[in-house]
């Protein structure tokens, strides 16, 4: 699929690594009665390039746990991906992680 | 009844009936109707350079429908998230319509009984937030919930009832085309 080439997840931190100091800023996905479990790991494979497992694993956060960090970085970044995940209908809010 | 979407070279296809094709037809049309501009929201040149225009940043939809369609960007922090939408809010209105009209233009394909319908990748993913979108608005306006698992709904009238099986419809139907976009993958 074009819009999810294969070595873009290489370029993504792994879940554990995504809260970082110099990484101040972070998307968080909350969970919602109404998406599927089988289109927001979609979604999530498809905006960040995450591999199946990765966007399955934070897919059952979103879903167990209420919410889940789904990216971090800039800012800017995270208003990027806010906006991108808000035209699939996921509910995505940023924030400066403290 | 249709089978749902299935995988196909280039993309996904998918059988409807009339009556199925006129469900997906005037849920696409809901969702043109709901993520139309605001009336009066003006100037041909602000809404050209994404601007509302307005000299204060706008607050969420009071429609719970709408709010969740366009929801605010930064939890509790009512300037930052006004401030976004501000910027960002025409450009989400405006492709959640042309995802519903893509869905629009695509059914005009169909016979007048219906037929197969293929759509290739691009297409097959504005058709996948049409119906998202489709689903929010109905989901919301039902009340759906969670309930250990189980999906329950707050309203309970026989018009709710008959959007509650549209709604189920759509979630089968979103299902089979998610299951072919990764069968793609």
């Amino acid at each position: 699929m074009g819009t999810a080439p294969a070595p873009v997840e290489l370029e993504r931190p792994e879940a554990d690594e995504d809260v970082r100091p110099d990484k101040p800023w972070v998307t968080i996905v909350w969970n919602d009665p109404v998406n599927l479990m089988s289109y927001v790991t979609y979604v999530f494979q498809t905006v960040f390039g995450y591999s199946r497992a990765k966007a399955h694993k934070l897919m059952m956060d979103v879903h167990h746990k209420g919410r889940a960090v789904v990216s971090s970085g800039s800012r800017e970044e995270m208003e990027r991906d806010v906006s991108v995940l808000h035209t699939y209908g996921l509910w995505a809010t940023l924030k400066h992680d403290e | 009844m249709t089978d749902g979407f299935r995988a196909v070279r280039g993309g996904v296809s998918i059988r409807l009936d009339r009556d199925e094709a006129a469900v997906l037809r005037s849920m696409a049309g809901l969702v043109l109707e709901l993520v139309e501009p605001p009336e009066g929201g003006g100037d041909p040149l602000e809404a050209l350079v994404g601007l509302s225009g307005a000299a204060d940043a706008p607050d969420a939809p009071e429609d719970p429908v709408l709010a969740r369609l366009l929801p605010d960007a930064y939890g509790g922090d009512r300037e930052a998230s006004g401030e976004f939408r501000r910027y960002t809010e025409g450009d989400l209105r405006r492709h959640k319509r042309e995802n519903a009209e893509a869905v629009i233009s695509g059914l005009s394909g169909l016979g007048p009984d219906g037929g197969e319908l293929v759509l290739d990748t691009g297409d097959a993913h504005a058709w996948l937030k049409a119906l998202n979108d489709v689903r929010l608005a109905l989901g919301t306006r039902l009340g759906v919930e969670e309930d250990g698992g189980e999906t329950r709904v707050r309203a309970d009238g026989p018009a709710d009832r008959a959007a509650l099986s549209v709604y189920e419809w759509l979630g089968g139907v979103q299902e089979t085309l998610v299951q072919a976009l990764m069968a793609e993958r």
